[in-house]
């Protein structure tokens, strides 16, 4: 379950650049990963407090998602698709060599606060606070993108940009605003994703590219720019490969990818669309 | 190769045969590349073991080439039917019998018959669907072979077996000098017949296609067979170059599978130009060489190298640099 959130966590930050705005980045890792490493370096390092440097870190690696869409991914919305994968592909690359000029190549833990770390009784059984954390935390990231793009002005403004970029913006809606704040939004969400599944997924520099198959699977089963299709979809390939991992260890990720290409046959445009 | 052409050509057969295509001779890029091929193993034989790698690797770029830049497939799970055709090469030279030519024939049967076997349930699905659901067959592919320890070794890799001199006559050496001639034929070869393939009706039918689907569809021609049929002859060539690699390095490892070597074989792609047969061997030979240097000082250095060089081709695509160039050129002249 909670490794089912952290997919989510991080492949709704995808769902939202790769389903609304029509972009494959496949850099997204990559921001898991930034998102990670500045959590890690600023509780360590810097010795912050982890509920200060959490949202700190989701900040920065906002902004770094917002630098790089401004200089460089606008030009890309045109493209073909695989030339934004070759281009992202190439980004992945150039930040994990970064990060590893910087950190080195060794795991990287986050310290956690003495409230997270204990386990707490739920009644029926105990768990670690910290997966509490994760599965809520995705909970609500769920309502509050659903709500986001569904109800407010701003979702409504990133569906018309979209839609019909030239008409938007003739209509008065200042859609490189828009593109830009939901691609650093999407972004900041693979922060999180990264900070929340440290415990489960390592921080090392290959990460962007160990775990971005994952994740591509993930919105491509929840079908593209669906919310609640991501939710589903990411709980339910999770529970999978955990359960694959407690039953039949020494099949590897087979039951996985079994079920996503099942799942894909079925319903090529994603779960939850018609 | 422009759009008008092809179209053109399939709707009026008799002004086809009339007015042939301008297509290069199929015999120009092979000659060119056997002539720099046999320099370099001459001029370098200290290098040979680089010279095979880069002859194997081109002729599964090639195969990527038939998928992605002819027909327009986007795929990120083309090791698969490179690491199923080495495996069948190399247990074949282990239980049956060490002779190169019907190992070869072995690999190219497996990796067409993978090709054939997936690509008629992926074919079915188009773009995004597509691509990942080929992620998600090599994934399963190298599941199984993770799993099927006995055939395949698994993690330790499949080795121990030894392959008979080629034609009885020439023994592979441990300079590889065998290796990297038998190699670059085989690679010619290809290069040869696949150049006649993709200027042939059937592929001037797939690159239409590739280029108007539906127009295609109008037009009569069967898009699903002609599809499946350009994915399993990709198939036999990925398999090929996957026993290539198995006979030569005298060992298969489950990273002949990877998601990784599909990833890097189309950068390769890319960098040289798609749907050009000789762009992937010049893609190749330029992403080998840049890689054999960079790696050798430091392997993150090399992430940092590659990185830069895809984001550059998106930026400045090789052929609007060229036709800059030549623009350049005229102006001089």
């Amino acid at each position: 379950m909670a490794y089912g959130m952290v997919l989510f966590v991080i492949a709704v930050g995808l769902s939202i650049t790769l389903g609304l705005m029509r972009f494959v980045n496949l850099s997204h890792g990559a921001f898991a990963m930034v998102g990670g490493y500045c959590a890690a370096l600023l509780v360590r390092e810097a010795q912050w407090n982890f509920w200060v440097a959490v949202p700190a870190a989701v900040a920065l690696t906002a902004a770094l998602g917002a630098v790089l869409e401004a200089s460089v991914f606008r030009h890309l919305y045109r493209r073909k698709e695989l030339e934004q994968v070759l281009f992202t592909i190439g980004l992945s690359f150039v930040l994990i060599a970064t990060t590893n000029a910087l950190a080195g190549p060794q795991v990287q833990l986050i310290p956690l606060p003495p409230a997270l770390a204990g386990p707490i009784d739920l009644g029926w059984r105990t768990l670690p606070a910290q997966r509490l954390l994760v599965i809520g935390a995705g909970l609500g990231i769920a309502a509050l993108a659903a709500w986001v793009v569904a109800y407010t002005r701003f979702g409504i403004w990133l569906r018309a940009a979209v839609d019909h970029g030239g008409t938007a913006s003739s209509l008065g809606i200042p859609i490189r605003v828009v593109q830009c704040a939901s691609f650093a939004a999407g972004a900041g969400l693979a922060g999180l994703g990264g900070i929340l599944g440290a415990e489960l997924m390592p921080l090392e520099p290959y990460y962007a590219l160990k775990y971005l198959v994952l994740v591509l699977v993930v919105v491509s089963v929840g079908g593209m720019g669906s919310i609640a299709g991501s939710l589903v979809a990411a709980v339910a390939l999770g529970l999978i490969e955990t359960a694959s991992k407690y039953l039949a260890s020494d099949w590897g990720s087979l039951f996985f990818f079994v079920a996503m290409a099942f799942l894909l046959a079925w319903r090529p445009n994603g779960l939850l669309k018609r | 190769m422009n759009t008008q052409s092809v179209l053109t050509t399939q709707a009026t057969p008799e002004a086809a045969a009339q007015a042939q295509p301008r297509c290069a001779s199929p015999w120009l890029a092979p000659a060119i590349l056997l002539a720099a091929g046999a320099l370099a193993c001459l001029m370098l034989p200290d290098q040979l073991g680089l010279l095979t790698r880069i002859f194997v690797t081109a002729l599964l770029v090639l195969s990527l080439d038939l998928v992605v830049g002819i027909a327009g497939l986007a795929t990120l799970g083309h090791a698969a039917m490179f690491g199923v055709g080495a495996y069948a090469a190399g247990i074949f030279a282990l239980k049956v019998m060490p002779e190169p030519l019907l190992g070869l024939a072995v690999g190219v049967v497996a990796g067409a018959a993978l090709a054939l076997a997936s690509g008629a349930f992926l074919l079915r699905y188009q773009g995004f669907t597509f691509l990942m659901l080929t992620v998600a067959v090599a994934q399963i592919v190298l599941s199984l072979a993770q799993k099927a320890r006995g055939w395949t070794g698994a993690d330790d890799g499949l080795s121990g077996f030894g392959i008979d001199p080629l034609f009885g006559r020439f023994a592979f050496d441990l300079e590889g000098r065998v290796a990297a001639w038998y190699a670059l034929a085989v690679l010619v070869l290809v290069l040869h017949l696949l150049s006649r393939l993709v200027n042939s009706p059937f592929g001037l039918a797939v690159r239409g296609i590739h280029e108007n689907r539906a127009r295609m569809a109008a037009l009569g021609t069967p898009i699903y067979v002609r599809l499946l049929t350009m994915y399993t002859i990709a198939g036999a060539v990925a398999g090929a170059a996957g026993a290539l690699s198995a006979q030569t390095n005298a060992v298969v490892g489950l990273d002949s599978l990877s998601f990784g070597l599909s990833a890097e074989i189309l950068v390769m792609l890319i960098l040289g130009g798609a749907g050009r047969l000789y762009g992937a061997v010049i893609g190749t030979v330029v992403f080998t060489l840049l890689h054999h240097t960079a790696a050798s000082i430091n392997p993150y250095h090399w992430l940092f190298v590659v990185g830069f060089l895809l984001m550059g081709v998106v930026l400045v695509p090789p052929a609007r640099l060229l036709g800059f160039v030549r623009r350049r050129m005229g102006a001089l002249q």
